[in-house]
């Protein structure tokens, strides 16, 4: 399993609290059918925003 | 014949003229004075500036989209505004200065009926020595502020890439260049698609990346920070924000006013006093914004400046400038007509208005140094703030003068922002986020000042495809192509 994001923390580092990705957030993040279905809901949450600022 | 006169082209400027000359018609008329002579959709500088995208593929030349709406074009700053007129006429004029190609450096003076000031701002680089002059930016730092900065900077970049292909390790520092900083979203882009572009040369091994803001915490982008729900959680942008700059290994230094650049070197104080120092081989510091230094007289021939503008030289509007202390602001300090508070028929949106006090919280070091963002005014914002003055405008002109003005303020408007961290067709990524409302309203919305349920923000491939389409759609928006009216700001 990668541990891509975990093995750029240092400890007491400024990034030590933070959170990381895992393998599963990674590999959606860039998942076209998975980013296909959030293109969709982002686009909807960005009209309803903007529908409420006009 | 009303003329209404808008002083800028930039997103809100052109945004106010362009929909003022379709209400308008050809009843009245619309001029536009504006420096330059080719519109740049920002945004889109970032992938400038790492070679993605050309110089040409971000900008336009204003004057045909200008003759096409029949607006009035002056390629020319402005100098100074005569509300009064002068000791001749009592009819308000501005005096213009051209800097067209053969008229550069001649002197007009246009009358007008209505004013709207959107200017943008003055790229101050002057205001940290060696970050450049008054002329502009100097020789140790690159920018993107411009389409031409961006094409020097991937320049530089690309000096660099090819000195990491030859072994030889760079440090890049990405960052503000000043304590008094706006626009880190900017910044925020250009480090994650320089460290995108590293990858994809295979030279990311031979490049150490630090982030150096003017931010008390990362992502605060001048608004405060935001919470986001995720997961069940409303979580602050400090953690999105830290999460990504430890996957990317990208080091920070916040809290951080820069106030001296040297050759492949900074010097900065931090909030709680200390200094410190920072080399580099390749940075990108954003300068300060400022006014752009327009002059006001009255009709005596007095200077009234200090009455129209601000001391950082941006225009007063109806806000609340007496606010004092952070403990007292409220969301209704925030302007919602941008109308001047002594001339009516004056009006400043986009960066040109000047905001009542920053979002994020003031701080100082122990020297008394202000290090603290101050407001973001661009993008969506300012573009709903230009239509909203348009249209102000347009009723005053139609139906009458005391016809009333309508609203845009930032307290009650939403923003929907994307942030690029890497440009690839299946293999970039952007932040998308939504704020809701820009200003946070903590009596409307106790605790984290905005409301949840509007606010959110995710990064995936999803976001780029959005960011990228946004391109080509703000861009046909603004070169006025068919259906350009329904593409919302």
């Amino acid at each position: 399993m990668s541990k891509y994001g975990e093995k750029n923390i240092r400890a007491y580092g400024n990034n030590f609290t933070t959170m990381t990705p895992g393998p599963v957030a990674k590999f959606l993040r860039t998942n076209l059918i998975f980013q296909a279905i959030r293109f969709i809901i982002i686009n909807i949450k960005m009209l309803v925003v903007v529908s409420k600022s006009h | 014949m009303a003329r209404l006169v808008v002083l800028g082209g930039g997103v809100s400027g052109h945004t106010a003229a362009t929909f003022a000359a379709e209400w308008l018609g050809s009843a009245h008329e619309v001029v536009v004075v504006t420096p330059n002579a080719k519109w740049n959709w920002i945004p889109s500088n970032i992938w400038v500036g790492v070679g993605q995208m050309t110089k040409e593929e971000v900008t336009f030349d204003l004057a045909p989209v200008y003759a096409k709406a029949g607006i009035k074009y002056h390629q020319a700053k402005a100098l100074g505004i005569h509300p009064e007129g002068n000791e001749t006429s009592d009819k308000p004029y501005v005096v213009i200065e051209s800097t067209e190609a053969g008229k550069a450096g001649q002197i007009e003076n246009i009358e007008y009926d209505y004013l709207i000031n959107a200017t943008g701002p003055k790229l101050n680089f002057a205001a940290t020595p060696g970050l450049g002059d008054a002329n502009g930016l100097g020789e140790f730092t690159v920018s993107v502020c411009t389409a031409d900065h961006a094409v020097h900077a991937n320049e530089e970049l690309h000096k660099c890439i090819e000195k990491m292909k030859k072994g030889e390790r760079q440090k890049f520092l990405i960052g503000t260049g000043h304590g008094m900083c706006t626009c880190q979203g900017a910044a925020f882009e250009y480090i994650f698609n320089i460290e995108h572009e590293l990858n994809k040369a295979g030279v990311r091994d031979m490049a150490d990346i630090k982030w150096i803001s003017n931010e008390s915490f990362l992502g605060d982008f001048g608004v405060g920070g935001l919470h986001m729900k995720a997961m069940g959680f409303a979580v602050s942008s400090k953690i999105f924000a830290e999460s990504l700059f430890a996957e990317r290994d990208v080091d920070w230094i916040i809290g951080a006013h820069v106030n001296k650049v040297e050759k492949g070197k900074v010097h900065y104080e931090l909030l709680d006093g200390s200094m410190g120092e920072e080399e580099f081989d390749f940075s990108m510091l954003i300068p300060p914004f400022a006014g752009v230094g327009l002059k006001a007289i009255n009709k005596a021939g007095e200077d009234i400046t200090a009455t129209i503008f601000a001391p950082n030289g941006f225009m007063k509007v109806d806000a609340n400038y007496a606010a004092g202390a952070y403990e007292n602001w409220k969301a209704s300090d925030w302007p919602s007509t941008y109308q001047n508070p002594t001339y009516g028929n004056m009006f400043a949106c986009g960066i040109a208005f000047a905001p009542p006090h920053p979002i994020s919280k003031p701080m100082s070091s122990p020297n008394g140094t202000p290090i603290n963002p101050t407001p973001p005014r661009t993008g969506m914002p300012s573009g709903i703030m230009g239509k909203a003055v348009a249209h102000s405008v347009c009723d005053r002109i139609l139906i009458g003068p005391d016809a009333p003005l309508h609203e845009a303020s930032m307290a009650h408007m939403g923003a929907a922002c994307v942030a690029s961290a890497g440009k690839g067709l299946f293999t970039g990524t952007a932040a998308a986020m939504t704020i809701y409302p820009v200003v946070p309203d903590f009596e409307k919305y106790p605790g984290t000042g905005r409301d949840t349920e509007y606010t959110f923000g995710e990064i995936g491939l999803a976001g780029h495809w959005i960011k990228h389409i946004l391109h080509h759609l703000f861009i046909w928006k603004a070169k006025l192509k068919p259906g350009w009216t329904l593409i919302p700001e």
